[in-house]
Parts: C-alpha cells; sequence; structure tokens
C-alpha cells in the first residue's frame, strides 16, 4: 500500500521541482498504471516509493514504513517488501537464469533448501520452466524481461513496482507481459506500472494515475489513458 | 545489524559471505596481487623504521646508563659511616636506577689507579670528599632530579651534565616523531592503494551491488564480502611483510655483528621483537585492509 501526501521534489542540484504536491493511494491488491509524458516525474515517484530517492516535503508511507523518517540503513526493509521492475531487465550476464533469480534469495539470507522450492515455481510462473540454464544473453527481450519480474517475485513481495517494463519490448510481447503483471495481481500482489505507451494501457481497463509537470493530473477508474502525449 | 556487519549468521550465510570475498580475489587476481605486494611493500618500509628506532633508542638508554650524576657530601661530615647514612635520603628522592656509596679513601683509590701515584705525592685523602655515584631512570628529569638532591641537608654539591642529558633527550624524541609521522604516512598510502583496489573490484560489479540493494539486502551484508577480500589481502600482506623484515633484518644484523662495527654496537636481537612485530603488522594489515573494503564500497550503499 502507498499513501502519498502533498509530496514535493526538489533536486538540490538543479533546483528542479520534480513533484509538485502529489496526493494519492494505491491500496492493497490494486492494479495501477503511472502514465505521463516523459520529464513529467514518474520516475521520481516510483524512486519516492522504492526509497532510492527522497522527498522534499510530504507524507509518503510504503507498505506501513514512514519514508519520510526511515533510516538510510533500514531502507533494506522497505525493499523486502516490494518487487522492482526495469526497463533494462538489470540481469547479471555472467550469472544463469536461475542463479539470477536465487541470488535475490540468497542475498536476503534465504535458506537454500527455500531457495530451491520457491526458484523453480517461480520460474514457471512466469513461463520460463527449461530456461533455467540459460545466460541473460542467450535470451529474447521478453524472455529476460520475465527473469527480471520472477527476480521480483521470488521474496513474495506485497508489491510489484514496475519501470517502463515494455520499453524496450515490441506490442506482442508487451501484452503479453502485461497479461503476466495481471495474473500476478490476481494473486494478490499489488501492481504498479510506470508506462508512457497509451495502447497498452487503453487495453486493460484499470485504474490510470496521469502525471505531468510534477502533478496528478487525473485519476481514473475507468482505465482510459486520457492524456496527450506531446 | 551493527555497523561492521558482524551479527549472528546462519551458517548458509557465512559460506556465501566467504566463498563471495575469495572469488573477489581470484577473478582479481592481478589487482589482488598487486595491493598484497604495496602493503608488504609498506609494511617492510615501517618495519626498518621501527627497527631501525628501537635500535637508537637502545642505544642511547645504553649511553644515558654511562651518563653519572655524583653527589658530594658536605665536607663537615667526616664520618664515613654518618655519610652514608645519607642514603636514605637520597633514595628518597626518586629517579634513581642505582645508588652507589662511595667513600673518599676508595674515591682516591680509584683516582691513584687512573693517575700517576707521583701526581698526588704529599694529599691525603681529606682533599676527596664522600660521595654518591648515582644513575638515573629517566635522564629528561635530570635538572629536577639535581635540584632535589641539592636540597638534602648534607649534600654540597651534586656534579650532572645535563646539557648532554637534554640532547639525548632531543635526539630520541626527534626519532620517535620521525618514525611516528613516517609510519602513519605509510599507513594512509596503503590504506589507499588497498581501498582502490577494491573500488576497482566493485566496479565490475556495481550491477549486482544495486540488484542487492534493490531486493533489501542489508548494507552490512554487501559489505561484507569486500571487508573479508581485504581482511585476507591485508593479512596476507601483513605476514609476507613480517616474512621479509625478519630475513632483512637477520642478515643486515649478521653482517654488522661480524664487522668491526659491531664490536662496539649492541644491536637488538629479532627474537626479542618478533612477537610484537608479527602481532602489529597482521594488526595493521587487518587494519588496512578492513577499512580499504569499507571505504571502497561507501559510495555504492548510499542509494
Amino acid at each position: 500500500m502507498v499513501q502519498m501526501q502533498d509530496v514535493t521534489k526538489i533536486y538540490d542540484s538543479s533546483g528542479t521541482v520534480a513533484l509538485d504536491g502529489v496526493n494519492l493511494t494505491i491500496n492493497e491488491g490494486e492494479f495501477v498504471f503511472l502514465v505521463g509524458p516523459s520529464g513529467s516525474g514518474k520516475t521520481t515517484l516510483m524512486k519516492c516509493i522504492t526509497g532510492e530517492v527522497r522527498a522534499t516535503a510530504g507524507e509518503i508511507v510504503v507498505n506501513d514504513f514512514d519514508m519520510m523518517k526511515i533510516k538510510q540503513r533500514k531502507l533494506s526493509k522497505v525493499r523486502r517488501t516490494l518487487g522492482v521492475v526495469f526497463q533494462d531487465y538489470r540481469l547479471i550476464e555472467n550469472m544463469t537464469v536461475y542463479d539470477n533469480v536465487a541470488f535475490a534469495m540468497r542475498v536476503v539470507g534465504a535458506k537454500g533448501k527455500n531457495i530451491a522450492k520457491r526458484v523453480p515455481y517461480v520460474l514457471e510462473l512466469v513461463g520460463l520452466e527449461g530456461r533455467e540454464k540459460r545466460f541473460p544473453n542467450e535470451l529474447s527481450g521478453g524472455e529476460q524481461q520475465r527473469v527480471a519480474i520472477a527476480r521480483a517475485l521470488v521474496n513474495n513481495p506485497r508489491m510489484i513496482v514496475a519501470d517502463e517494463p515494455t520499453g524496450n519490448l515490441d506490442p506482442v510481447r508487451s501484452l503479453e507481459l502485461m497479461l503476466l503483471f495481471e495474473k500476478i495481481n490476481e494473486m494478490g500482489t499489488t501492481v504498479l506500472v510506470v508506462t508512457h505507451e497509451k495502447e497498452l494501457v487503453n487495453a486493460f481497463s484499470r485504474r490510470v494515475i496521469t502525471i505531468d509537470e510534477g502533478r496528478v493530473v487525473s485519476d481514473d477508474g475507468d482505465g482510459y489513458y486520457s492524456y496527450e502525449l506531446q | 545489524m551493527t555497523g561492521m556487519g558482524i551479527t549472528v549468521m546462519s551458517f548458509s550465510k557465512i559460506t556465501y559471505l566467504l566463498r563471495e570475498g575469495f572469488r573477489s580475489i581470484r577473478t582479481h587476481g592481478f589487482m589482488s596481487f598487486a595491493s598484497v605486494t604495496i602493503i608488504t611493500a609498506c609494511l617492510i618500509i615501517m618495519g626498518s623504521i621501527a627497527l631501525l628506532s628501537l635500535n637508537i633508542d637502545a642505544l642511547i638508554k645504553d649511553l644515558e646508563q654511562q651518563n653519572e650524576v655524583v653527589a658530594f657530601v658536605d665536607d663537615s661530615i667526616e664520618d664515613e659511616a654518618q655519610a652514608s647514612a645519607l642514603q636514605t635520603s637520597i633514595q628518597q628522592v626518586g629517579n634513581l636506577s642505582s645508588v652507589e656509596f662511595v667513600s673518599r679513601t676508595s674515591a682516591m683509590d680509584s683516582f691513584m689507579s687512573k693517575y700517576d701515584d707521583r701526581l698526588m705525592e704529599g694529599i691525603d685523602e681529606t682533599v676527596f670528599r664522600h660521595r654518591f655515584v648515582l644513575h638515573l631512570e629517566d635522564i629528561s628529569l635530570m635538572a629536577e632530579t639535581k635540584a632535589k638532591l641539592e636540597a638534602i641537608d648534607g649534600i654540597a654539591k651534586v656534579n650532572a651534565h645535563i646539557e648532554y642529558a637534554n640532547r639525548f633527550v632531543r635526539v630520541r624524541n626527534i626519532v620517535t616523531v620521525i618514525s611516528l609521522i613516517l609510519t602513519a604516512v605509510l599507513t594512509f598510502v596503503s590504506f589507499f592503494i588497498m581501498s582502490n583496489t577494491i573500488k576497482l573490484t566493485t566496479y565490475g560489479r556495481r550491477e549486482e551491488i544495486a540488484i542487492m540493494k534493490m531486493v533489501g539486502a542489508t548494507n552490512a551484508f554487501i559489505r561484507t564480502p569486500f571487508v573479508i577480500e581485504g581482511l585476507i589481502l591485508g593479512l596476507l600482506g601483513g605476514f609476507l611483510g613480517f616474512l621479509a623484515v625478519w630475513g632483512l633484518y637477520t642478515a643486515l644484523t649478521g653482517n654488522i655483528m661480524n664487522s668491526l662495527t659491531g664490536s662496539f654496537l649492541t644491536l637488538i636481537p629479532f627474537r626479542t621483537v618478533m612477537l610484537p612485530l608479527l602481532v602489529a603488522f597482521l594488526g595493521i594489515g587487518v587494519l588496512i585492509g578492513v577499512f580499504g573494503g569499507v571505504n571502497a564500497i561507501r559510495n555504492y550503499l548510499k542509494v
């Protein structure tokens, strides 16, 4: 769950106002698209949720953690409740598909027995059974993003945050990936997808939050991408 | 979690972290070799300075011991027993490593033995005074001790070479300061090089570190392999440095002892400093390694 109240972010170095009084609530179990043109503040907003960026003012609560007050070294606790997916997959090139996913469990101190049980299950969930021993560069873009999703899911997060996950994929693969996110959401995980792909958003009847110049300009439950890209 | 990341961990976690530490050393063989070499080299220089200053120190102490203070008993005290009784008051002054009473008779005898008898013709022992020959524990306090001795009732005069004493103290202080400065500089240099070596190994793994941060690995967990890497390299450098200094010192002192200089120079044998030196080297190695590792990874943990 994410709650934001009057969230403002001004970058010290440039003085840029990235977020200008954002108010929004994402409830447990929701599927939400966050849309907006480049430079609208989408990525900053996402980073405020993951703790990579600290807001200048306002209130942010993510999965019961107060992001305005949390100490730097306690951020790991928040992140264990989140699964993050990026546009460029961010897989480790010299690790197999299996190890890329298992790595996420190992580094949070999971037991070997649990890893051996959980990783194959998650890989099957994202449709990568039989691909365990492959390396990332032997896979297609869509498959690589599935590995990244498996990695995001493996620690059983309460929420998946995906930043332009289909940015590097063709329309068919993008749609497939969105269907996978929908499936994950149906299993109970909150999903937040940041994107600027109008067609894709409109193909799903989901809540759409539109942001521009650091403000929420619309928040529609009917699932239509109303914003016209410039 | 504690700052350094040493907490109770599961066995699988410990083996994972150890394996990661060793893996990094293996995959960055040349850089690991380079940083061990640098630490070894710095420790050889540090060790040489330490041994040199220890030897200078020992030499000066030796010379100091030859620097006597003589306290003359007042002429009015003729009786030998009465004079030697002053010893109690003298000992209360403190800072004395030895106090020896010399009667006027034995003072004359020793004088006579040094010079021609004829020089002393017609002179009797009353020309000499009863005296105490003293050695000090700390010659830097010589002036103070001299004043205290002079204040004793029955002591007429105290002969002490304060200028010499001050010169010795100055030399010793300079040697100590120089060796401390050099040690500090070399420690910093090794730390800096170690830190940069590990930084290079982290560069190739920055993606991994970013992913670890993203999935919620603790800072301590991420840091530990790099600290282990530094620790191993530091210990190795420390041990190799110790072996090198041992070899060099033994060879060098052997040569000096066999040469002419050796006859009037006493050098500290290596075995007397062996253990403290080994402990110091390993300690410095560990320190450089651990802090090098922590420092190298610092920037990656801020996200």
